[in-house]
């Protein structure tokens, strides 16, 4: 009989080993799947894996590697503080288009005007919307109890209302002949998030995830309140006796996961995207809860994760193109990576036993 | 601005339709999140059984088989989300995130050739006189089965969790694995069950978009139902009676402003669009005072051994 | 060193450059960019099917990819950086989100013919191209207008953008034209896609007295209400939705983009491309009249027919004065027609519709 044990404490080899044999294990399935829809299985894994990095043109997808995953891993840093303290941020999209929304209104008031002022102002703006919109929830959670799972979710499709209005009211073009979305703050240069090294995919945005993820990782392994939300998420009664203050925590993981999800969604909008269309957001809000479970809530982890998830999307997009294979596989091949490595993940913290060696 | 033009018994007629797929969905997801199981799949589970029921209904002709496949369908992905969690004791939310991207993915493979295809028509249910009653008949008996099912799965779930040794067990499960362990119940297999029984509402609430409310079948066309659904079973607060008022006053709420826009109230239409969910982050700070309600192992994995 | 010349002197370096590659194969490659699923049974749907003429026009000769459901914005440029990097000679690129995307690659691949559907901005190597779409909501509404018994039109819309004010307008002009009592009730859905709003959006109309629904989002979930209720009329948008016919759809509009790219790929195959901006209609055949069900008594089909070949020979104009603006300000003047500025940015509705397009 096999029975499952827990081992004594996390297995390192296998939290490193667990990953690689998750993908190992969607690349044999998803080949079979390719080779259901009459692709090659080789071809179809080398070119979502293999070509972004190491292609004909990596010189180009290398750096959009960045440009997709940097947004995924400051959202998802943000909310991997809560997630630790049990404290379910799952709005961060709203956040994320309230950021982007301030951070464009505050740029395209001071047009076309040139100060490099203009800039960091946007980041300030871009930062407070994110925060002010993830506050709703927390305050209601402090005042009221309120379930903050509920009301952040709610506040995503409020938010997506509002970038509507604004893309087809008070933010739109005024040149654009009537059509729907804001100037293109690509060609504001004192607005512009442009690229620190032509073609390197390095923007401001970049920059601030890897800050994010550095200041993680201090946060949680040498400050107070890293250890404050660690044992609230561990141990919430010992939390209370040693005197960490529920409501400052709410306050602050709900507030900073919003602040960085603005920062993402500014950042996005003044680099990347350079517009606000109605249709602007793209779900990194969501993407970026799995990724901060992939990463095991862990900054390093989450780093990892934001880069595997924006490969699949860029290999999938190449696949899609080159192979002809629809956007359901790619999303299907997706969900299989998800569920492997989670599953792969039950040999970190267990082992498998052969035989009956207690008594259960 | 016409206010008269809004007829109300076919505006409650209208929105005890659009809350049907909700109640299916929210109702499976209660069963799960009472048995102490968070699963964040219902958009995956909705998509799947919106297709599985498309696809039957249309090759076999009949609706109510298609209502089966749904079921099905809904369950066995669920299957899927119950082996990651249960026995590999994987994190609950990133496996039901896992899940409503899989399903969209997987729906879309499966229902390539049933775009631009007619189902068959679920027919009203045949009350005779009862549908002439003045009022009553037009909002009550002028529906299809599929509708008072879930009316009536509403009644039972109730009843099951408050007077059966059934829901006793769901709950004891839900509240204290631990405990529930210890007193012999197989919490991993009563889990699995619930999480099956999830899977197959949030199936048939798929179908019901797909099959009666749109009808038609198009990539992706919960259009996030599930999370609405999800969102529900919390302002519900674990209450199949406050479910059923929480997604007639969500429906209702859609269709308010559906007819406010008709009858041209000049009220600007996105803060309309908003208003369902404005309104329910209100009720749910009013109804926020209640904290008995959530199980207490909510999204806490079990292993015997711990 | 630049981006662009980099890419550029990669490509160039590979022997994939555009011209170069076709040369070596002879075969012309023809990239898709789509917003949506291929399967949505509407607007993107119509851009494969256009697709696929060109596949089957063509044949050996040409080659075409696609990547669908491609999101506005960073994505959509990094898809077109791809295809053309992968020597594609033509990029098709069908949203209008994909407008700055579509410039900025193109700057970077002066090699590379692009085609942006619903957009504005051109360059040497960007056309632009369009439907008249307004100029089957003309017939719409001259039919409506003549059905309807209620004299109350329901209409959804999408987003209050001009393409959708453009089409209100136009149905109404010719609605109230044959029927002077006609009124519009307007619902905007504020969704590209939720085929269950779309549905409760029918139904609120109908029960609200319109008996002619007309629908500017793509699903069949209006025809579907329409025939539940039974006397209410609809028309198949961007596909036929024949199999709603004859009651309750009594025609279409369907987008038919496959001349369009048929003739494109054929100007690359010729080497006679250059940037153009096409907004064609129903004479060019961009704009497709689906058949007139029986349901439209003979008399009022005759009519809708001989409106469809005026349209299609360019004797009439579907926005020809005198017409005002709601507020009651002059538009055209008597026998002036709308100049295609102005209807491109259109945001007024004309005299006569009730309520105000949100903001």
């Amino acid at each position: 009989m096999i029975r499952l044990e827990k081992r004594p404490q996390a297995s390192q080899a296998f939290s490193w080993a667990a990953p690689l044999l998750a993908v190992i294990a969607t690349m044999f399935f998803g080949g079979l799947l390719f080779a259901v829809l009459g692709k090659d299985p080789i071809t179809s894994i080398m070119t979502i894996f293999w070509e972004p990095l190491f292609g004909d043109f990596a010189f180009y997808y290398r750096p959009q590697l960045l440009i997709k995953g940097a947004p995924l891993v400051l959202i998802a840093i943000g909310l991997s503080l809560g997630f630790k303290a049990g404290i379910w941020n799952i709005g961060a999209e709203g956040q994320y288009i309230m950021g982007a929304i301030f951070g464009a209104a505050t740029g395209l008031a001071f047009y076309p005007t040139e100060s490099f002022l203009i800039f960091p102002l946007m980041v300030l703006s871009g930062a407070l919307g994110g925060l002010l919109w993830a506050m709703i929830p927390a305050i209601l959670k402090v005042k009221f109890g309120t379930n903050e799972i509920l009301v952040s979710l709610m506040l995503v499709y409020v938010a997506e209302q509002f970038l509507a209005s604004m893309a087809l009211g008070l933010l739109k073009n005024p040149e654009g002949f009537g059509f729907p979305g804001s100037r293109n703050l690509q060609q504001y240069a004192s607005a512009h998030n442009a690229e620190l090294i032509a073609g390197s995919g390095m923007h401001w945005g970049v920059v601030a995830a890897l800050i994010a993820v550095i200041f993680a990782y201090v946060l949680l392994a040498r400050h107070q309140l890293g250890f404050a939300i660690r044992v609230t998420g561990e141990a919430p009664r010992a939390a209370k006796f040693s005197g960490v203050n529920p409501t400052r925590l709410v306050l602050f993981c709900m507030g900073m996961s919003g602040l960085l999800a603005g920062l993402a969604g500014m950042f996005e909008v003044a680099g990347p995207a350079g517009q606000i269309t109605i249709d602007f957001n793209v779900g990194y809000g969501f993407t970026a809860i799995i990724v901060a479970f992939l990463g095991r809530l862990h900054p390093i982890g989450i780093l990892l994760a934001g880069c595997l998830m924006a490969l699949t999307y860029i290999g999938g997009d190449i696949a899609q193109s080159q192979l002809g294979l629809p956007a359901a596989a790619i999303q299907v091949f997706q969900g299989m990576l998800l569920f492997y490595l989670l599953a792969f993940d039950l040999f970190t913290n267990y082992r498998l036993r052969v035989g009956r060696t207690e008594v259960a | 601005m016409d206010l008269s033009a809004i007829n109300p018994l076919l505006f409650v007629a209208g929105f005890l339709v659009a809350a049907t797929p909700l109640i299916f969905a929210a109702l499976g997801e209660l069963v799960v999140e009472k048995s102490g199981v968070l699963n964040l799949g219902v958009e995956g589970m909705m998509i799947i059984g919106a297709i599985c029921g498309f696809a039957t209904a249309v090759e076999t002709g009949s609706p109510l088989l298609g209502f089966a496949a749904a079921a099905v369908g809904g369950a066995a992905l669920s299957l899927l989300f119950a082996f990651l969690t249960q026995i590999t004791l994987a994190n609950q939310v990133a496996s039901g995130l896992a899940l409503t991207l899989f399903g969209l993915g997987f729906s879309a493979l499966l229902g390539q050739s049933y775009v631009g295809v007619k189902p068959p028509r679920l027919a009203e249910v045949n009350f005779g006189p009862l549908h002439d009653i003045p009022v009553l008949g037009p909002i009550l008996f002028s529906h299809d089965i599929i509708l008072y099912l879930g009316f009536a799965m509403v009644v039972a779930v109730w009843a099951m969790l408050k007077f059966t040794r059934a829901g006793l067990i769901l709950r004891a499960v839900g509240e204290s694995h631990d405990a529930a362990h210890a007193l012999g119940y197989k919490v991993v297999r009563i889990r699995t069950l619930a999480i099956m029984f999830g899977g197959a509402c949030a199936g048939l609430g798929g179908a019901y978009i797909s099959l009666i409310r749109v009808p038609q079948w198009t990539e992706g066309m919960t259009a996030g139902v599930g999370w609405i659904a999800l969102a529900l079973v919390v302002f519900a607060s674990w209450k199949p009676w406050r479910l059923l008022l929480g997604a007639y006053l969500f429906g209702g709420i859609t269709q308010l402003q559906l007819n406010l826009q008709g009858a041209g109230v000049a009220i600007p239409v996105e803060y309309l669009a908003m208003s369902p969910y404005i309104i329910t982050i209100l009720v749910l700070v009013v109804l926020s005072a209640d904290k008995s309600a959530a199980p207490a192992s909510l999204g806490r994995n079990f292993h015997a051994s711990s | 060193m630049k981006l662009s010349t980099l890419l550029a002197s990669a490509a160039l370096a590979l022997g994939l450059a555009g011209g170069a590659y076709a040369d070596a194969h002879g075969k012309t490659k023809v990239g898709f960019v789509f917003v949506g699923p291929v399967g949505d049974g509407g607007w993107t749907y119509e851009h494969n099917q256009g697709r696929l003429a060109v596949e089957a026009e063509f044949g050996d000769k040409v080659e075409t990819v696609f990547v669908e459901s491609v999101a506005e914005g960073p994505d959509s440029e990094r898809v077109m950086t791809q295809m053309a990097l992968d020597g594609a000679d033509l990029i098709f690129t069908t949203s209008f989100g994909y407008m700055d995307p579509t410039i900025n690659v193109a700057a970077k691949f002066p090699d590379v013919k692009f085609e942006h559907a619903t957009g504005y901005k051109r360059a040497d190597n960007v056309s632009t191209y369009s439907a008249r779409f307004y100029e089957g909501r003309a017939i719409q509404g001259h039919i409506a207008g003549k059905m309807t018994k209620s004299n109350i039109i329901g209409y959804i819309g999408s987003f209050p953008i001009p393409e959708v004010i453009r089409g209100i307008n136009s149905a109404y002009i010719h609605a109230k034209k044959v029927n002077p009592d006609v009124e519009f009730k307007i619902v905007w859905a504020y969704t590209w896609f939720d085929p269950a709003k779309e549905a409760d959006a029918a139904k609120v109309l109908i029960e609200q007295g319109a008996d002619v629904v007309l629908q500017h989002t793509d699903s069949t979930a209006p025809q579907a209400a329409a025939q539940e209720a039974g006397n209410v009329i609809t028309f198949g948008q961007a596909s036929d939705m024949a199999q709603y016919a004859p009651m309750p759809r009594v025609s279409s509009i369907i987008d038919d983009w496959a001349p369009y790219y048929i003739a494109r790929t054929k100007a690359v195959m010729d080497g006679t491309w250059t940037s153009t901006d096409t907004w064609d209609g129903i004479g060019p055949g961009m704009v497709g009249i689906g058949e007139i069900s029986d349901a439209v008594p003979a008399d009022v089909k005759e009519e809708a027919l001989a409106l469809k070949a005026s349209i299609a020979d360019g004797s009439y104009h579907p926005f020809t004065g005198p017409l005002k603006k709601q507020d009651g300000s002059d538009f055209l003047a008597e026998g002036e027609t709308a100049d295609d500025g102005t209807l491109a940015g259109m945001n007024f509705y004309v005299e006569g519709i009730t309520g105000d397009i949100p903001n």
